[in-house]
């Protein structure tokens, strides 16, 4: 039996760095990415937009308010999650640490996911 | 008897029960229970031949009967089966077991004090309270530490396994971490983390004889603590150059200076090993400053750091004097650490000058009563020594250059 985590890629708000700079990144977490199909670890991946593109949500009463902007503030934000299976942490800590130094200076949390 | 056995075999039979199991608070219990039925019973029935697969077996089943009494669930069900399938060589102890405990508790993805906190009392066999007391934290908060802790365990899957041989030598420097943290918490006053340490150290160095820093940390645990009984009199603080070396224990330090003689022939050098020698030079009263020189060198190559280089120039005071160590003290980068202020205190004396805001300085920083009271006394020695020296002074006032004064 496996376990899944989450693994968020935490990055800071402002503009995304210059296709030149972004171009490698990417293909670099491309070849991540297929590194974890190929070993079965990978069970979803997402890039997020800004994240003051968000809005938040919450019930109150009988009425929901409703906010402009991601739920934290703060300078640093989720940009993106994938969530893999592995044996046990660390082996999800092992592929974590590849995805840091692939998004370089990102910081990465792992978290194990309770059910899905 | 019990008490004994408790020290001795409660973490073995903590990490067997826990391989068993596949679950850390289930064993603890199980072990503790095991414990409970010791206590009733072996002062009626007396002790058995082996006492530490009794606890293990009792535990076994004692784990067994609750999982059966509790079993609602298909999980607990299927739980209880596998135990009861479970060959009988499962509950033996595999000496692997005691180290796949440490590597767990010591796990990197937990903060420093957790893994303190649960080697203590996965390992140890103390209980929150005591933790909590040799720490100075609240008893709630310590208890806090270690149910996080645990929960982490299980639900971020921790695993329960000795690291693979890549992983090891990195994974073994976080474990012998926190024992010395833990020997060093019971160096100044507080001897029961002492002789803990020093026993998980004798654990490891049986559990893994083949790793020089393992050896190391046990040879520098034993020497340090070799001093014991001549570091404190009356609760005072007595430093390294004014201990009686009578009052040294000297089966530790025979053990020690073995221990070190050995990691010499492994010729396999680590920080751990090297401050073992230093101290195993110190044992040799009076002490080679030469050789402690020379070490220390040896050190800061592996261990580049200003609190190296601090100790290393109060082993230059003596080779080269005060004048030269004091120069390499004042180019060092640590102002906010109390022994910085302390040994520049110590080097101006020597030098003749006024030690005292210095001594204010180290005294605003220290943390621990005993060093405090000593850096007191040391600054009431000071202040009297200035007063008989403006006496003096005061006859010499026209001279600019009083007595001695080097100029090269």
């Amino acid at each position: 039996m496996t376990q899944k985590y989450l693994l968020s890629i935490y990055q800071p708000d402002g503009d995304a760095p210059p296709p030149e700079v972004l171009g490698p990144i990417m293909a670099n977490l491309e070849q991540l990415n297929e590194e974890m199909r190929a070993k079965g670890a990978w069970v979803f991946a997402v890039g997020l937009h800004p994240a003051s593109t968000a809005t938040v949500l919450k019930a109150e009463d009988d009425d929901v308010l409703m906010t402009d902007g991601p739920f934290t503030e703060g300078k640093e934000h989720i940009g993106g999650f994938t969530i893999i299976q592995a044996e046990d942490l660390d082996e999800a800590l092992e592929w974590g640490r590849r995805l840091a130094t692939v998004l370089s200076p990102l910081s990465i949390e792992v978290r194990p996911i309770a059910f899905a | 008897m019990i008490e004994h056995v408790f020290r001795a075999e409660y973490g073995r039979a903590v990490s067997v029960l826990t391989r068993v199991l596949g679950d850390l608070d289930l064993a603890e219990e199980a072990v503790q229970d095991a414990f409970t039925t010791a206590a009733e019973q072996w002062p009626v029935k007396g002790v058995p031949p082996a006492p530490a697969g009794w606890i293990i077996t009792t535990a076994r089943n004692r784990a067994i009967d609750k999982l059966r009494r509790e079993a609602t669930g298909r999980e607990k069900r299927a739980q209880v089966a596998l135990l009861q399938h479970a060959p009988g060589e499962e509950v033996e102890d595999v000496p692997d077991d005691r180290l796949r405990l440490i590597f767990t508790c010591c796990h990197p993805s937990l903060a420093l004090p957790a893994r303190v906190a649960l080697t203590l009392k996965l390992l140890g066999g103390l209980t929150t309270a005591e933790i909590a007391r040799a720490f100075l934290v609240p008893e709630t908060t310590m208890a806090q530490r270690i149910v996080r802790a645990k929960g982490k365990i299980r639900a971020a899957r921790i695993p329960y396994r000795v690291p693979r041989d890549a992983d090891l030598p990195e994974r073994l420097k976080a474990v012998l971490a926190v024992v010395y943290l833990i020997f060093n918490e019971g160096y100044l006053g507080r001897p029961e983390l002492e002789t803990e340490a020093i026993r998980l150290g004798r654990v490891l160095a049986g559990l893994m004889p083949d790793e020089p820093e393992v050896w190391g940390l046990l040879a520098l645990m034993l020497l340090v603590a070799s001093r014991r009984e001549a570091r404190l009199r009356g609760g005072e603080l007595v430093l390294l150059e004014d201990q009686d070396p009578r009052r040294w224990d000297a089966d530790l330090v025979a053990e020690g200076q073995d221990v070190v003689r050995r990691c010499l022939r492994w010729n396999r050098p680590g920080p751990y090993q090297i401050q073992a020698a230093i101290n195993a030079v110190h044992s040799d009263s009076p002490t080679d400053w030469h050789q402690v020189v020379a070490l220390y060198d040896q050190l800061l190559v592996i261990m580049p750091s200003p609190v190296v280089a601090l100790h290393r120039a109060v082993a230059v005071a003596e080779t080269q004097g005060p004048e030269v160590a004091l120069r390499e003290v004042e180019a060092l980068d640590l102002d906010r650490y109390h022994l910085f202020h302390a040994v520049r205190a110590d080097l101006l004396q020597r030098l003749g000058e006024d030690p005292s805001a210095a001594l204010e300085a180290a005294l605003d920083l220290a943390e621990h009563p005993a060093e405090r009271d000593l850096l007191r006394r040391r600054l009431s020695l000071a202040a009297a020594d200035q007063q008989d020296r403006a006496r003096d002074h005061g006859q010499h006032d026209h001279d600019p250059h009083p007595g001695g004064h080097a100029t090269g």
